[in-house]
């Protein structure tokens, strides 16, 4: 059986492959949106969250012989702390300036992190064990699925509808929405609104730290894993608009099948579609798919 | 004070034809360099600092004007002069149209879709057969300037180089005490108000972008004949990133404060390069303290400093 000329299969893998891929930009995505929401800040240190994720992973693993279950609950705390101190010391003394030095701040942060691990760990890759229950592969009929993949897009799924339930049902998503719509008056009515910010800020970057363990067994972990990957995640942010939750998250999504068929039909365009996409969506729809207008 | 800066000027212009004459004390190619990324940050800051416009994306120019200098010298085997001219042109264009695009959104998504753009730029000349991938496009050969001044020769190279960055940066002195740049001032003051006198702020806007990122292209396509050299490193966001830099380090306010960034950060590239990646750690540490504490940058900051000792002269540093 062929699809436009492609076999079956072929077309059926690629798209779950950029579902795995696509897993990975919607966990990333939603945390550069909650965060964006709330502190108006874009967090260009996003994609090395997502490295110091993948690192700590590793290193929980090799020094202290920690195993993988553990790791993906502490790696991504240890990583939300880090971010709350980043908050605390430096980001809350740009607030209501103009965002372009939270961009520039983090930016900043980008370089010192990358350099760090690249003097610490060295520049190569680093291979990381795919945990044992999670070894072997699938044949899910039209393709060998690696159980490891099928689990990546499943908790992704869980982590983005988590979130989303956090933020639309409960009390502390409330605050979470209220703050992002007036701050002011959110304050007034007595919620600690600098907290509420630092907590977002660290479960924010807490996402890209649990999204860089997810993929530590897939890639290779190494000082610049997550720095072309912070852009993709942008050029989403753009096509899905920043003002939605769920938004980003389905974009993320859809935006890793595209990329996925893209290297089925035309694989040297793989590397660039998404931001031909972003450019296609500007000239449709300027304010992003799930957008509203804002300044 | 102008009779001053005009004196500090010829100075500083005598000390640069100079150099060429005593090589141990400066070495004339790290010069070169420097003096392409002034003209770098000054053409960036035009966006940044005069429309208030944030590009992210600055790379693609320089990294693309360079690519296309270095495919007109080495594989078409022109005169260096048509070869800069191509890349400026192209630059130019392709700042036309990153310009058309980012400027239907503002401010940080702004900054945004020119990274995404940019690095479109960056994997199209990763994959482009002309480009050599990661091995980048060398070596190119320099030739001889309008057949006349043969560029083989680090002096006379080094004197086109001065010759075309002095004249970028006059050019960016020039617009900028435009009305164009005028215009510029008013968009990034109060962008409706503009509007409603009767400016036709998108086609400003996309203006400005076509000549920032020509000057850029002019900074690329001089570091391409002075290292013979075309590389992924020119187009990558790591340099957009380093342009930022200088830029808000030497200060946005001014015409050439930018210039002062420059000259700093390349310093710091240059003479600390054997500490490896120690070096990205400090160009982060001072992208952070340069955002909390320092951020009308060094020209900036210096000129707040005398205003605040004589106000008088406020007005007159204001224009420097």
């Amino acid at each position: 059986m062929e699809i436009f000329g492609i076999p079956h299969q072929a077309f059926l893998g690629q798209i779950m492959l950029g579902l795995v891929n696509g897993a990975f930009y919607a966990v990333l995505s939603l945390g550069l949106a909650i965060i964006f929401g709330l502190l108006r800040v874009v967090n260009f240190a996003h994609g090395a969250f997502f490295m110091v994720g993948a690192f700590i992973a590793f290193l929980l693993g090799r020094n202290l012989g920690l195993g993988y279950w553990p790791t993906m609950i502490a790696a991504p705390m240890i990583v939300g702390f880090a971010g709350i101190l980043f908050e605390r010391f430096a980001i809350r003394r740009i607030y209501g300036l103009d965002p372009l030095y939270g961009l520039l701040l983090t930016f900043g942060l980008v370089l010192v992190m990358e350099g760090g691990f690249r003097v610490a760990m060295g520049s190569s890759g680093h291979p990381f064990q795919t945990p044992a229950q999670l070894r072997g592969v699938w044949d899910i009929g039209f393709m060998m699925l690696p159980i490891y993949r099928a689990f990546v897009i499943l908790i992704a799924v869980v982590v983005c509808a988590g979130t989303w339930i956090v933020i639309e049902k409960t009390r502390m998503g409330a605050y979470l929405r209220a703050a992002t719509e007036r701050p002011d008056l959110t304050q007034a009515f007595g919620i600690n609104v600098p907290l509420l910010l630092t907590l977002t800020y660290g479960v924010g970057v807490g996402l890209a730290g649990f999204a860089g363990v997810l993929a530590a067994p897939i890639q290779h972990v190494n000082p610049s894993m997550g720095s072309d990957l912070v852009i993709i995640v942008f050029a989403i942010v753009v096509i899905g608009g920043l003002g939605s939750v769920l938004g980003s998250a389905i974009t993320g999504l859809g935006l890793g099948i595209i990329e996925g068929l893209t290297k089925v039909y035309y694989s040297e365009a793989s590397t660039t579609v998404v931001f031909l996409v972003m450019a296609l969506v500007l000239l449709l729809r300027p304010a992003g798919l799930f957008g509203r207008e804002e300044a | 004070m102008r009779s001053l800066s005009r004196l500090g000027l010829l100075l500083l212009l005598a000390a640069l034809v100079a150099v060429p004459f005593v090589p141990h004390i400066i070495y004339p190619i790290f010069l070169m360099k420097v003096m392409c990324f002034v003209l770098f940050a000054c053409a960036f800051n035009l966006l940044l600092g005069h429309a208030g416009i944030v590009s992210f994306g600055h790379a693609a120019f320089f990294g693309s004007s360079a690519y296309v200098t270095g495919y007109v010298l080495r594989d078409l085997q022109l005169d260096p002069g048509l070869a800069i001219a191509a890349g400026v042109l192209f630059a130019t264009a392709l700042g036309g149209v990153f310009g058309a695009l980012a400027i239907r959104r503002q401010g940080i998504y702004l900054a945004m879709i020119t990274l995404a753009l940019a690095q479109l730029v960056y994997f199209s000349f990763l994959q482009a057969p002309f480009t050599g991938a990661e091995d980048g496009m060398q070596p190119i050969p320099r030739g001889v300037f309008l057949g006349l001044l043969d560029l083989n020769d680090d002096t006379n190279l080094y004197f086109l180089v001065l010759a075309c960055v002095g004249g970028g940066l006059w050019l960016v002195y020039r617009i900028v005490h435009s009305p164009f740049g005028q215009i510029l001032r008013a968009i990034r003051e109060h962008e409706p108000r503009t509007r409603s006198l009767g400016y036709a702020v998108e086609r400003y806007k996309i203006t400005a972008f076509a000549l920032s990122a020509g000057l850029s292209g002019l900074a690329g396509s001089l570091k391409c004949i002075v290292f013979r050299l075309a590389s992924l490193t020119d187009v990558h966001w790591h340099m957009s990133g380093d342009v930022i830099l200088m830029t808000v380090l030497g200060g946005m306010n001014s015409v050439f404060g930018p210039a002062i960034g420059a000259i700093i950060i390349s310093a710091l590239r240059h003479y600390f390069d054997a500490l490896g990646a120690w070096v990205t750690i400090m160009v982060g540490l001072v992208f952070i303290f340069c955002v909390l504490v320092f951020r009308r940058g060094v020209l900036g900051e210096l000129t707040h400093f005398l205003a605040v000792r004589h106000p008088a002269k406020e007005q007159k540093n204001a224009q420097i």
